[in-house]
């Protein structure tokens, strides 16, 4: 998917390679001082009378949708099975805290595991097929997750797991308190988002940016182009399995919901809305999407899905950019014209 | 009499239920296979329509007592038409775009198709009779065989006959087998290939139009029995190799027999065996079982 990602690449990225112009007129400044303004707005989020719950809800999410975007938006693969790896993380680390009396930073890195470990096993099979074909795969392999979570004796059924404890980080914080979660979840996406920030900006997300652009001059220039996708695949997918451990914890339940199919979809229409191949594109879209399930789903009811189904085909249709790609390039084009 | 343990009489009747199903993953495949083959589109939307069609025939015959066999004519053409609308109105403005917004679209089609029968209907299956000329069951001497279930494997074996001699042996699918290389230069020979596009679209979708209808009696009709479906068909796609017509039938068919035997020896697995399979196809054969290696 390369039309939307190439013409917004230069996102608001924090002294990007190929950006060094930008940089030197303030644009890059500008987009540190928004992360920063952004950054103290999250810190003071409680303060300020946000439902924390909502608001981790949200973060938990977009680092899903992050996730997803580093592999659609910079190296160019369409996962329909990300899903597998949010859902499976979650019922992991419910499992392993609630029955097994795990710590909760255990059951965090065991679900970023299970994710890193299925996404070894998805990649190794789907990464042999590009476009359409590579996402039915993972569709077709999250779906058997699906009923692997549905059959398997420690997920609970249709009922999934319940009243999973956050418990005491390290054994002294209590994330009992949603304040003191909070902050965890805040710190843990923080982390993650600068981490992916980093690794687009490196070599080995330059060199994913050429896959992605130009797959066969990346194998005729001698790279083992499978091998970069292989690993892009699996960070992502343990990033995904993280947002899904950190949604347990927070939702304290894992249920089959995370596991279905539409799950995969609805992360898609998350980063495409925000806006595919920008860094700040996916939260963007995952505060619309979460934001407005969250208001319709008392108002419209039944109709939540509809409406998603419009907005997904809207988009596609006339707004393949994304808001944080239309604002780009929208600004991109001001600063031309001057 | 018994067969590895298992009585005859079930081992036969698994067989049997896995053949129906396994031919509706051949139409439903096979509508797959025609859209992509001609359009380039992986239509997500594909078991959303085989939900409508299943939904007109209930709706005909729940409104105005339409029988089942006018039915079995109107209700694709009504899916048809549908599905036209939608190339028309959609699927147009994202020709020579990367196939993913093909497939991104159609999913969100299928989203709002789900949606809307979801709020009009509710999720409670809706019964529709078997008809009259098909009840009952006959005695093969071996088992007793629903005659409704062999009308729908002979029936579905027809129709992909059918579509496979229209594609591959007539002069109408030369022109569509010819469109798909190269559009303009058909067209410069007087062919109207968007509209040959716009029908080849509602004539897939009228397919799985055609398969819900025939599902109907058999499965209670529900807005939710196209989704689930709709993966499964993929795989059996992706195993068959995606380019090839005759491939996507015997899968499907291949397929569906393979998940009823799960079923009978164990019926834990029968809902991932298809999966399964995919994944050690892909490990051996990466285009398919009867795709060209891209």
């Amino acid at each position: 998917m390369s039309t939307p990602s190439t013409s917004v690449a230069g996102d608001l990225e924090l002294g990007a390679p190929q950006a060094p112009a930008q940089a030197s007129t303030g644009i890059g400044k500008a987009a540190r001082y928004t992360y920063l303004a952004l950054l103290v707005l999250a810190l003071l989020a409680p303060a300020i009378g946000l439902y924390p719950v909502f608001v981790m809800k949200l973060l938990c999410f977009a680092l899903f949708a992050c996730a997803f975007n580093l592999l659609l938006g910079f190296t160019g693969l369409l996962s329909f099975g990300h899903a597998a790896f949010f859902g499976f993380s979650a019922y992991v680390t419910g499992w392993l805290v609630k029955q097994q009396g795990w710590t909760p930073e255990l059951g965090l890195a065991a679900g970023a595991a299970a994710g890193a470990v299925l996404g070894l096993v998805f990649g190794l099979v789907a990464i042999r097929r590009q476009g359409i074909y590579f996402a039915m795969i993972t569709l077709a392999l999250s779906q058997m997750v699906f009923f692997l979570c549905l059959q398997a004796p420690f997920t609970g059924g249709e009922d999934g797991l319940q009243g999973v404890e956050r418990g005491k980080l390290f054994g002294l914080l209590p994330l009992g308190d949603d304040r003191v979660m909070y902050y965890l979840v805040l710190a843990i996406f923080v982390g993650c988002f600068l981490g992916i920030l980093r690794v687009v900006t490196s070599p080995f997300g330059q060199v994913l940016k050429m896959i992605r652009e130009n797959e066969p001059r990346a194998i005729s220039l001698g790279y083992e182009v499978d091998r970069y996708k292989l690993l892009a695949f699996v960070l992502s997918a343990s990033l995904a399995g993280l947002a899904g451990s950190l949604k347990t914890l927070v939702m304290k339940f894992a249920t089959l919901t995370d596991v279905h199919w539409s799950m995969s979809g609805e992360v898609i229409l998350m980063s495409l809305l925000g806006g595919v191949g920008t860094f700040f594109g996916p939260v963007v879209g995952a505060g619309v999407v979460i934001s407005l399930q969250d208001m319709l789903a008392d108002k419209v009811g039944e109709w939540v899905t509809v409406i998603i189904g419009v907005i997904f085909v809207v988009c596609v249709l006339a707004f393949r950019k994304g808001i944080v790609g239309e604002l780009l390039a929208w600004r991109e084009r001001r600063n031309t014209k001057k | 009499m018994e067969i590895f343990g298992i009585p005859l009489q079930a081992f036969l009747g698994q067989l049997m239920l896995g053949l129906v199903n396994g031919a509706f993953y051949a139409m439903l495949s096979l509508g797959l296979a025609v859209i992509f083959g001609l359009l380039d589109i992986v239509n997500f939307a594909h078991g959303a329509l085989y939900m409508v069609g299943a939904f007109v025939a209930w709706i005909l015959m729940d409104k105005w007592g339409i029988s089942y066999w006018w039915a079995l004519l109107l209700a694709p053409l009504a899916v048809g038409i549908l599905g036209a609308l939608i190339e028309r109105l959609f699927l147009k403005r994202l020709y020579g775009l990367d196939p993913l917004y093909g497939l991104l679209l159609t999913f969100g089609l299928a989203l709002i198709l789900e949606g809307v029968f979801r709020k009009q209907y509710g999720v409670s299956g809706q019964a529709y009779p078997v008809p009259d000329l098909l009840s009952g069951a006959s005695n093969l001497g071996f088992m007793i065989l629903p005659n409704y279930r062999a009308w729908v494997v002979v029936a579905s074996i027809a129709v992909c006959l059918a579509t496979w001699f229209l594609i591959e042996r007539t002069r109408l699918g030369a022109y569509l087998r010819a469109g798909t290389e190269n559009a303009k230069l058909v067209q410069a020979f007087g062919v109207n290939v968007p509209l040959m596009v716009t029908l080849t679209y509602g004539a897939g979708a009228a397919l799985a139009g055609l398969a819900g209808v025939l599902a109907a009696p058999i499965i209670q009709v529900t807005p939710l029995m196209g989704s689930n479906l709709i993966i499964v068909v993929f795989a059996v796609v992706v195993i068959g190799g995606m380019g090839s017509i005759m491939g996507s039938v015997i899968t499907g068919l291949l397929l569906g027999v393979v998940e009823g035997f799960t079923r009978v020896f164990y019926p834990e697995a029968s809902n991932i065996v298809v999966f399964v399979i995919m994944a050690i196809v892909l490990m051996v054969r990466p285009a398919g079982l009867f795709g060209k290696e891209a």
